[in-house]
């Protein structure tokens, strides 16, 4: 049955995958700015421009340039940059580690902030401490990613000099755009641990532990969190759409060199490939992150019954 | 407010119960606030948006901090900020209303269609809507505004995908109910059952996702504005004003910090009042017995 499952998963992620690959080809194909124009340059004699047609395989019916497309794109061939004339996919894989960091360090502070708000917030139910950590939550779903990477750079780099004006290389460079898309990301974990919080307290199991007299510390942290933290989990490979958005904005503001840079850089002149494959690499990593959600859930949680 | 007292049971009700939840007031108090501000812009505003005056910059060519006869200050132009965030407000929220009005009815004609009819056609826009959640929405709005050229159909384009999912578990659900059933029975042609009878029921989700959805709509505005991408100058958005100005944010935060309060709170305020209206109109219980 697992094995079913686990199949089932994994040929819908496939079928999504070549979707996704669809709708970038027929957003290049419907593409208003002619290739051919811009790599023979404007003196070109009619000739020329029909040879080099000929010879991208432009004059060929779209299903069989989307099954070139889709062969290059198995073989991570993201097609060639406009203006910078190296391959899409290698501008990539140069700046993918420096994203990678910065991502593993960004979910580290959005699930401490976001988990820490939540369980406060739980154990005070009603109170103001609850209601303030939830207005707090409130604003951070509000604010648009550019304004709170700004204010951080302006307070913690500009007006109190703790850590370097953006750029790349120590960790003092990696701890503001780190934390910023921690806060960003950390209201809907907080939101989502409140609730699951005050759910697990209300349950049969907690009720008995605290009979057994059990402290309070051992209650909440023994037995509440590990059941509470669950459905948690599961959001981390779902959030990576939003994430991707904010990586984009926190490392053209911050100068981090990573790939939402390298998409920031490319939409100033609109250099297309480079977009494209940025979103692409995005939408795969959206949806391995979904499926790995979705199959390491039951393992977590053995009450997550597999479809 | 009056498309849900139609089909509440207790129009009034709802509504003053809303009007007890003490952030859901403040939200309307601030809408109220920014739509004044946008629809009497030409009368508040000191001056004309765009029109650089001689004495807005400093000798050495700088911003004017806030104070004297630019309250808000000056922009890199020399231009008055507050006149332009007054002008601002109506890009924001022209965009925020219509741009999101538009994807609400995307969403709902998709998940409506495809939860009603079910078959190949419910099929197949599901698993369109699909392979669109699999799309960062940033990311998808940048490569079309790239693409073709920035408007408020990308806006819309991106973000109908939530009210589709929803529309359509909702619809499922709707159109196996006694009633419907039964109005089919009666010979109701198909339009009347959608319209009559399924979209009434609807109503709350829909403006419940309808306010939150603004304030995410306001947030892609002023994020792809901010890119260079959106609102294109000289027309003022919140969004392009710190585009613009954003070279001059260590020496002239304010240009930088004005607007991004106002986007914060206007988004801010949208997001109360859905949330209030959600506890209030209780979508997701209404229509279950």
């Amino acid at each position: 049955m697992m094995a079913g499952y686990v199949l089932r998963r994994l040929i819908q992620s496939a079928l999504i995958l070549f979707g996704v690959a669809l709708i970038t080809f027929f957003l290049l194909f419907v593409l208003p700015a002619d290739p051919v124009r811009q790599i023979a340059g404007r003196s070109a004699t009619p000739e020329t421009v029909q040879n080099i047609r000929e010879q991208l395989g432009l004059d060929q019916p779209f299903a069989v340039q989307f099954g070139r497309y889709l062969g290059g794109l198995v073989q991570g061939d993201l097609g060639r940059s406009y203006l910078q004339k190296s391959q899409v996919s290698d501008l990539i894989a140069a700046r993918l580690p420096a994203t990678l960091l910065l991502m593993a360090a960004a979910i580290f502070c959005e699930l401490v902030i976001g988990l820490a708000m939540g369980i406060t917030a739980a154990l005070r139910r009603d109170s103001a401490t609850d209601q303030a950590l939830m207005m707090t939550s409130f604003v951070t779903v509000s604010a648009p990613q550019f304004v709170v990477s700004l204010l951080m750079l302006y307070v913690f780099a500009v007006k109190l000099g703790w850590f370097p004006i953006g750029g790349y290389g120590t960790f003092r460079h990696l701890v503001l755009p780190a934390i910023t898309l921690g806060i960003l990301g950390s209201g809907w974990y907080s939101r989502m641990m409140r609730s699951s919080m005050i759910d697990v307290m209300r349950t049969d199991y907690i009720r008995t532990a605290r009979a057994k007299g059990l402290t309070r510390a051992r209650v909440v942290l023994g037995h509440a969190l590990p059941n509470a933290i669950l459905p948690i989990i599961a959001m981390i490979g779902i959030d990576i759409g939003v994430f991707m958005g904010g990586i984009v904005v926190v490392e053209s503001v911050f100068g981090w060199p990573g790939i939402g840079q390298l998409a920031w850089q490319a939409i100033q002149r609109i250099d297309i490939p480079i977009i494209m494959g940025v979103t692409l690499v995005s939408a795969v990593a959206i949806v391995l992150g979904n499926l790995a959600a979705d199959l390491i859930a039951p393992f977590i949680d053995p009450r997550i019954k597999l479809k | 407010m009056t498309s849900a007292a139609g089909v509440n049971a207790q129009p009034m009700g709802a509504w003053r119960r809303l009007m007890q939840r003490k952030l859901a007031v403040f939200g309307l108090a601030l809408i109220a606030l920014v739509v004044a501000g946008a629809a009497f812009a030409p009368w508040l505003a000191p001056f004309a948006p765009d029109m650089q005056h001689f004495d807005g910059l400093t000798i050495e060519g700088a911003p004017l901090p806030p104070g004297g006869a630019y309250p808000m200050g000056t922009d890199l132009l020399g231009r008055d900020l507050f006149s332009r965030i007054l002008y601002g407000a109506r890009t924001s929220l022209i965009i925020g209303v219509v741009a999101n009005g538009l994807a609400l009815l995307i969403g709902t004609a998709v998940g409506l269609t495809a939860g009603y009819f079910r078959g190949w056609i419910g099929a197949a826009l599901m698993r369109f809507t699909d392979l669109m959640m699999a799309f960062p929405a940033l990311l998808l709005a940048i490569c079309l505004a790239a693409i073709f050229s920035p408007s408020l159909w990308i806006v819309a384009l991106v973000n109908w995908v939530q009210t589709a999912r929803v529309i359509y578990t909702e619809t499922t659900s709707l159109a196996t109910r006694d009633f419907i059933a039964a109005e089919r029975t009666l010979g109701a042609s198909t339009g009347r059952i959608l319209f009559r009878h399924i979209l009434p029921h609807l109503m709350p989700t829909l403006i419940v996702w309808g306010t939150l959805g603004i304030s995410t709509t306001v947030l892609l505005e002023a994020t792809l504005s901010f890119l260079g991408v959106g609102v294109q100058p000289p027309t003022p958005s919140w969004g392009n004003i710190i585009f613009e100005n954003q070279t001059y944010f260590q020496s002239a935060p304010w240009l930088v910090f004005i607007p991004g309060a106002a986007i914060i709170l206007l988004a801010l305020a949208f997001n109360l009042v859905g949330d209030a209206l959600r506890d209030v109109l209780d979508p997701t219980q209404r229509g279950r017995e």
